[in-house]
């Protein structure tokens, strides 16, 4: 099929892909940079070779075609740490230990592809004075690159070596490296951990190349084909030197990571084609396991003799003349002593928060390869670092023709899965977003202003009017608090986050506040009460009719881990539903027994729910247990419960009236001018959330403690607990969250003061007793006032047949009236018992009260 | 200088002169973008050129430019493909630069790959529909003042699906045949086995597809709709087009045989590429005879579809415009008796149904859509014709409509909400899936109680976000995204509708006539097309105004609505503001007045104070209902 002449043109079309080729190309500087750039320098030696003396070689058609007897015999007089040799299919030649003495034998990477025969050859061209060039580069100042790149495979090696030997993180903080001594050498406790345990395989974090050494990064990034193997090849050595006697499955191969070109999908151009890059994404669908054959075995039917082919680009060029026997076409393909790799196709699609508004979500197609075959399933997200590449498509085989499209796709050289981390760690977030340098600074800046609280509570949801205090509840719920494991003194996870509740009458826009929230946050689910099953809110277990595996479903708080679960109507909620929010409300972990599976899911999420009155018009006569008829358990677990109500005010109105009009007049810009933007809000609660986390100073401890036991004389005074441990932790948490949104690393006391404030407005207004005026927290922590309801309920009744007895009196002694009914009552009946009996006879229009008598109406 | 009939024909042909001219200079590419531009803003030029919408694909010149009036219904991820490349003569080696933009297959001579002035450049597909709903007057008013010039093509047969997938095959077997011929002795056992398998596996596909595939979805928002899909090819600033947005695209168009991915050698394809399945071949290859491929030379996006008005900014729509204003008055005072006939004698309805058809959203505060006017009409007769005439009669006066019977089968089964399918890789679409300012008239007298199922549940919260919150959530299994529309909601009910409304209105006829289909009727007849006409372009003109409240009404506004709330805080609320600020703006707007007076905003009220009155009453009357 492809005669010699035509090989060296094609086979340096690769290292020249049309993509990066453009040199014409005003579309595609970047690719086009570092070779120019570079050659403009003039240090290095640009083209070292020429195509006519690739034809003239004779390594070059073995390498190409028909070639093992002969290459394998060159091959074993090469020295093996020659770059021409690595990672060569023909080094499995009949399972030969290629490096010798170490009995290792190398694997083919088939995520490179077969593509580095190009600088091979080239390199191989001029090779014979190759090793020895390498050796005296220093001294000639003359240097070879790999052919189509600024790579010097010398330098490149010691390079690596030199970063693997003395990288060193201090600041580390991936839990890869948990267990990991962080002022040693990193990547050498890699190798070491590689001899123990025995998976030949090195990831290397791009970051921790681009710190030490720019211009390798640069290399790896726009040359990975190339400088992966060396990297591979530096790996090698350097561990076998190390550990002489280990014995590995392969070679180490090393997966680099995290390239910094780190991109959303729709990001990707034609300037990309043949770079490494990181792209993050969710895995939608994956193919069947797919024998890909990297070597055919011919063998002639006549005299059989037997052939090795390699596949180039996906096509095997069959041998049409037996070299023996001289017989054409009498080779034939034996399957099973072909080599095949394991490939696998997987669809990823962007992630939801990537996408612009408006647009359906890109996919792209990824090829993994051997040992990275099923290590994702759909649902996955994931991280891909891998390289582009780009295909010609023909519109048929056997036609010359070709659709002028390119068939696009990432080979993977490494996968990262995000959500996998969640399960033991928090924080993923400190990698898959990151700010510009500018960014932070204009965060950083608005941070630093004395009345960012006020600015950013009045940028949230700015169509809805007024209620401050609610939007500022709702401004730390998104911060929320510092987490903080107790599980070493046996008392686990500490709730970290904030959990409000919304009551008030209906066409109060709580709805509407919720859907805001739903829309900030990137992790945010939105149910309604009405729609939710338990099942829906937290898992469910289906049987995949394929696999008839079990597989668990996730619902809405579950997914919203890390994020806030907003709940409309929350008191339409069955019973059943609502019980189960009481684990995640306070536990923060989901217990799932069904169908088999028994498991514990992280549910971190905070709860922001919305619940209408009872009798649809909230009835200020009642408490907020009466009137919403929730559980107390439940509403002990809010941290904060706001009633929205209409205040029915003058002042209010007005302001009111001339919110809304504004609203329909003011043109985009205006508003814009007087309100934050929406991005800058989310990416500022994002750069908090991870990276600030700030204790509690001395002086605030000090004022928590004086707060609550504050909390706790209230109460005392009338035989009452007013304040249980649950509201010190509300507490310590808002303090926490205002000092984040301060970016203070410090919860100082102006923190704990504005805590201190919204949960007393939160309780003034939800846990106010509307017949004593008195705020008690009981009600919402025991819901003792219910019980205490009821006996003064009793109390009343027999207080008003005490009066009906004493027959058409129109006025009665206050004094009297209270002896009467306690010489007549068998249980204890105190003054104020009795004044609240008198209130409720009054509240039922039955008497008034004036100074020191009763009067009947 | 090219004559019309080769920009229209041949408009490859002017592409590759201008690239040949300025070979090596890249503005070769704004200077194509330019020449284009230039006539198709040329409001006489463009009308020459033929449209998809109206004349038979197979009427079309391949690669003749044509344009299309579609919505965007989905967008496959962008492709790459050889914006320049060169071609090598395999007998003379000699090289040739040719240009592969606005192409699909590269032309004949095998191409070097390895060529240093190659560039590779990106294109984003889109898969078009025409806008769906669209009313017939709307077609007709197009097709009829489009001036160009088609041809009948000589092979015309009427049933062309078959006719296409026959002449597919026939060209692509055809090559195949001669190769085989000419491909010599030495393998020809090999060839043969192989052809025979493939017939056989033809044969194979064509009957176990044959359930699945016959005629090919073309994805169609609504059922029942007509005319071609398209797969178009966008070159530049593709980032700016979103899904559901309506364009006329003037293109290419390309219905090279061997674009089709299904007729083409099946295990070729599956070797190259496992993944994909058939059906993702089907949807994102579909034979181009019946999808057609559109290379785009201009895109103009459509603000409103109305062809009695002129093309946007230009001269002609100004002098229109105000020559239209000065009438406008008259115009709506016909409507609105018109309406009122129609509503039975209602004026009071008419007047809510009016300012209903004039809405739109004309912007977003957080989650909040301002101008939105979610009608329900209740009391309608729950004699069927009755809604569905109301609906012909409103068809004939809106750019695009639906009506959805929201019978229990209907709600149980229909698909309103657009889904990802992951295996054919492609977003299905739903009757959601609406354009801008399109009608949708929920007709709830047709439900009757029984059980909703889950999809059913899930349909109506669809609907109930639509009118709610103006955003559809598309469902991409892992997730939902949202996605913001702007669609005009009319829900006719017997009593109160279980969907949430922006204002009802409770029809109160004031004549009873014996024969309600034949008053209708009579009713539409005495509509003179001229006067329809008027109607539509009023309905256009209103909703385009421009509008704003001036700084002494704004305090007007505020003091009225304290002293209301002293008066009685229970009588109005926040949201009542709410709706009266829509109510004054729209009613401003169908006067043409485009700033709030204190008379339009007194009459307001008052229209609002009625309204409300006719609702109470009707409470008292009803006794039950809440």
């Amino acid at each position: 099929m492809s005669s010699p002449a035509s090989t060296p043109s094609r086979k340096r079309g690769r290292a020249a892909d049309p993509p990066t080729s453009g040199s014409e190309d005003p579309m595609s500087p970047p690719s086009q940079r570092p070779r120019s750039h570079d050659s403009s320098i003039g240090d290095l030696q640009p083209m070292p070779t020429s195509p006519a003396m690739d034809a003239c070689s004779p390594a070059v058609q073995d390498t190409s075609l028909f070639s093992s007897p002969r290459r394998s015999v060159l091959l074993s007089e090469v020295d093996a740490s020659s770059p021409l040799l690595y990672g060569t299919p023909s080094s499995r030649v009949e399972g030969t230990p290629r490096s010798g003495a170490r009995g290792t034998p190398a694997r083919q990477r088939a995520d490179l592809g077969s593509v580095r025969k190009a600088p091979q050859v080239d390199l191989h061209s001029d090779g014979a004075s190759g090793d020895n060039a390498v050796a005296s580069d220093q001294a000639g100042g003359q240097r070879l690159v790999i052919w189509g790149t600024d790579v010097n495979v010398g330098t490149c090696k010691e390079k690596f070596q030199r970063f693997l030997q003395r990288f060193v993180d201090p600041t580390s903080r991936e839990d890869e490296n948990a267990g990991l001594d962080l002022n040693e050498p990193l990547y050498v406790q890699k190798l070491e951990e590689i001899s123990v345990v025995g998976e030949p395989v090195l990831n290397v974090n791009c970051g921790h190349v681009q710190a030490f050494d720019g211009d390798l990064y640069r290399q790896l990034v726009s040359y990975p084909q190339e400088v992966i193997p060396t990297f591979d090849m530096a790996a090698n050595e350097l561990y076998f030197e190390r550990f002489p006697d280990s014995a590995l499955e392969h070679q180490i191969q090393v997966r680099p990571y995290n390239a910094l070109k780190t991109r959303n999908m729709r990001s990707l151009n034609p300037e990309d084609i043949d770079q490494l890059i990181t792209i993050s994404g969710m895995v939608i669908r994956t193919s069947q396991l797919i024998p890909e054959m990297q070597e055919a075995f011919f063998r002639c039917q006549v005299c059989a003799f037997s052939a090795r082919v390699e596949v180039d680009r996906g096509r095997i060029a069959e041998p049409a003349v037996c070299r023996n026997c001289n017989t054409t076409h009498s080779l034939a393909l034996v399957h099973n002593r072909s080599a095949f790799s394991d490939k696998q196709m997987i669809k990823v699609q962007e992630s939801p928060e990537d996408m612009p508004a408006g647009q359906t979500p890109h996919t792209t197609v990824v090829y993994a390869h051997n040992d990275l075959v099923d290590k994702v399933q759909p649902g996955d997200r994931v991280n891909i670092t891998g390289i582009y590449r780009a295909a010609p498509m023909r519109v048929n085989p056997r036609q010359s023709q070709v659709k002028s499209v390119y068939k696009t796709h990432i080979d993977a050289i490494h996968f990262r899965k995000t959500d996998e981390r969640r399960l033991h760690r928090l924080d993923e977030e400190a990698e898959q977003k990151l700010f510009t340098e500018e960014r932070v600074r204009t965060l950083r800046e608005l941070a630093a202003k004395p009345d960012v609280y006020e600015r950013l509570a009045s940028a949230l949801a700015p169509s809805i009017y007024e209620h401050e205090d609610i939007k500022k509840g709702i401004l730390l719920q998104l911060f929320g608090g510092t987490r903080k494991d107790f599980s070493q003194t046996g008392r686990g996870n500490f709730r970290a986050e904030v959990n409000i509740l919304l009551c008030g009458d209906p066409g109060t826009s709580k709805s509407q506040l919720l859907q805001y929230v739903f829309n900030l946050v990137p992790r945010g689910q939105y149910t309604s009460g009405k729609g939710s099953s338990a099942v829906g809110l937290t898992a469910y277990v289906t049987k995949d009719p394929e696999t008839r595996q079990l597989v668990l479903q996730t619902g809405a708080l579950v997914l919203s881990d890390n994020g806030i679960c907003c709940i409309d109507e929350f008191d339409k909620m069955s019973d059943g539903t609502r019980s189960v929010l009481h684990e995640v409300m306070e536990q923060q972990t989901l217990s799932i027994a069904k169908a088999g599976i028994i498991c514990q899911l992280n549910a971190r999420t905070s709860i922001l729910a919305a619940a209408n009155p009872v009798e649809s018009q909230w009835n200020p006569k009642k408490t907020t247990i009466e009137n919403i008829q929730l559980p107390h358990t439940l509403l002990s677990r809010f941290d904060l419960i706001f009633l929205m109500l209409d205040p029915q005010d003058e002042a209010y109105d007005r302001r009111l009236a001339h919110h809304l009009v504004a609203l329909y007049y003011q043109s985009e810009e205006q508003i814009e001018e007087e309100y934050l933007d929406m991005a800058v809000l989310k990416d500022y609660i994002a750069y908090a959330r991870t990276y600030i986390s700030p204790r509690l100073s001395e002086e605030a401890s000090q004022a928590l403690i004086e707060a609550y036991v504050d909390m706790r004389k209230i109460g005392s005074g009338r035989g009452m607990v007013s304040a249980y441990p649950r509201q010190l932790e509300s507490l310590i948490r808002l303090a926490e969250a205002h000092a984040k949104v301060r970016f203070s690393e410090k919860v100082e006391s102006i923190d704990v003061e504005e805590a201190k404030r919204l949960h007393r407005e939160a309780l003034k207004q939800s846990a106010t007793d509307p017949r004593t005026g008195f705020v008690d927290i009981s009600i919402l922590t025991t819901g003792m006032s219910a019980t205490a309801r009821k006996r003064k309920e009793e109390v009343a009744q027999a207080l008003k047949k005490l009066i009906q007895t004493k027959g058409k009196t129109p006025a009665m002694k206050y004094q009297q009236l209270f002896d009467d009914l306690r010489g007549q009552s068998e249980t204890a009946i105190t003054k104020d018992l009795f004044d609240e009996a008198l209130r409720a006879l009054a509240d039922d229009d039955f008497l008034t009260v004036t100074g020191r008598t009763v009067r009947l109406l | 200088m090219p004559s019309v009939d080769d920009w229209i024909n041949n408009p490859l042909g002017i592409v590759e002169g201008i690239f040949a001219q300025g070979t090596g200079s890249p503005d070769w590419e704004k200077k194509v973008l330019d020449y284009f531009k230039d006539k198709m803003e040329e409001n006489v030029s463009r009308t020459w050129v033929p449209s998809l919408n109206d004349v038979p694909l197979h009427y079309l010149k391949p690669n003749g430019l044509v344009r299309f009036r579609c919505l965007v219904q989905d967008m496959f991820a962008p492709e790459f493909y050889m914006g320049v490349y060169e071609t090598v003569d395999p007998t003379t080696e000699s090289k040739a630069l040719k240009c592969g933009k606005y192409k699909d297959v590269t032309e004949c001579a095998p191409v070097d790959f390895n060529s240093r002035k190659a560039v590779t450049s990106e294109r984003q597909t889109f898969y078009c529909v025409p806008i769906p709903g669209e009313s017939a007057w709307v077609k007709e008013n197009y097709a009829g003042s489009s001036q160009a010039r088609v041809v009948p093509s000589t092979s015309y047969t009427p049933n062309r699906q078959k006719r296409s997938f026959e002449e597919d095959e026939e060209m692509d077997s055809q090559p195949q045949r001669q190769r085989e011929t000419n491909a010599g002795t030495p393998n020809s056992a090999d060839f043969r086995g192989n052809g025979d398998s493939r017939r056989q596996e033809r044969g194979a596909r064509s009957s176990a597809a044959s359930p699945v595939s016959s005629p090919l979805d073309l994805n169609f928002p609504l059922p029942g709709e007509q005319g071609p899909a398209c797969l178009v090819k966008v070159y530049e600033g593709f980032e700016s087009y979103k899904v559901n947005d309506t364009l006329e695209v003037f293109g290419i168009l390309s219905v090279d045989p061997a674009l089709s991915g299904v007729n083409d050698e099946k295990e070729a394809s599956s070797v190259l590429d496992p993944m994909e399945t058939e059906e993702e071949q089907r949807a994102h290859s579909p034979p181009a005879s019946l999808v057609p491929r559109l290379h785009v030379l201009h895109i103009q996006p459509l603000q409103h579809n109305n062809p009695l008005l002129p093309p946007a900014a230009s001269e002609e729509r100004r002098a229109f415009l105000s020559s239209f204003l000065s009438e406008l008055d008259s115009v709506r005072s016909e409507l609105l008796k018109y309406l009122t006939h129609v509503l039975l004698g209602d004026a009071l309805a008419a007047e809510y149904l009016l300012l209903h058809l004039i809405s739109t959203v004309y912007a977003r505060r957080d989650v909040l859509p301002l101008g939105k006017f979610a009608l329900n009409l209740s009391g309608c007769p729950h004699s069927c014709p009755y809604t569905e005439r109301l609906y012909q009669i409103l068809q004939q006066l809106v750019t695009s409509s639906y009506r959805l019977g929201m019978s229990l089968a209907n709600m149980n089964g229909a698909r309103l909400v657009p889904r990802k399918d992951y295996v054919a890789n492609r977003l299905v679409s739903g009757a959601l899936q609406l354009p801008s300012n399109a009608c949708l008239f929920l007709d709830e007298t047709q439900l009757e109680q029984g059980q909703l199922d889950a999809t059913g549940v899930r349909n109506i919260t669809a609907l109930g976000n639509v009118i709610s919150w103006q955003k559809v959530d598309y469902d991409f299994s892992y997730h939902q995204m949202e996605f913001p529309c702007n669609i005009n909601v009319l829900v006719t009910s017997e009593a109160r509708s279980l969907l949430p409304s922006d204002c009802r209105v409770h029809l109160q006829p004031q004549l009873t006539p014996p024969d309600l289909e034949e008053y209708l009727g009579a009713v539409q007849a005495a509509q003179l097309p001229s006067q329809l006409n008027k109607y539509r372009t009023y309905l256009s003109v209103a909703r385009e105004l421009d509008y704003n409240i001036a700084e002494e009404v704004t305090k007007a506004v505020e003091d009225d609505f304290v002293d209301m709330r002293k008066d009685d805080p229970q009588s109005i609320s926040a949201e009542d503001l709410h709706r009266l600020l829509v109510v004054s703006r729209l009613l401003s707007l169908s006067f043409g007045q485009t700033s709030l007076s204190r008379d339009t905003w007194l009459r307001a009220k008052n229209l609002e104070m009625v309204r409300m009155n006719r609702i109470q009453q009707q409470k008292c009357a009803n006794g039950n209902e809440p």
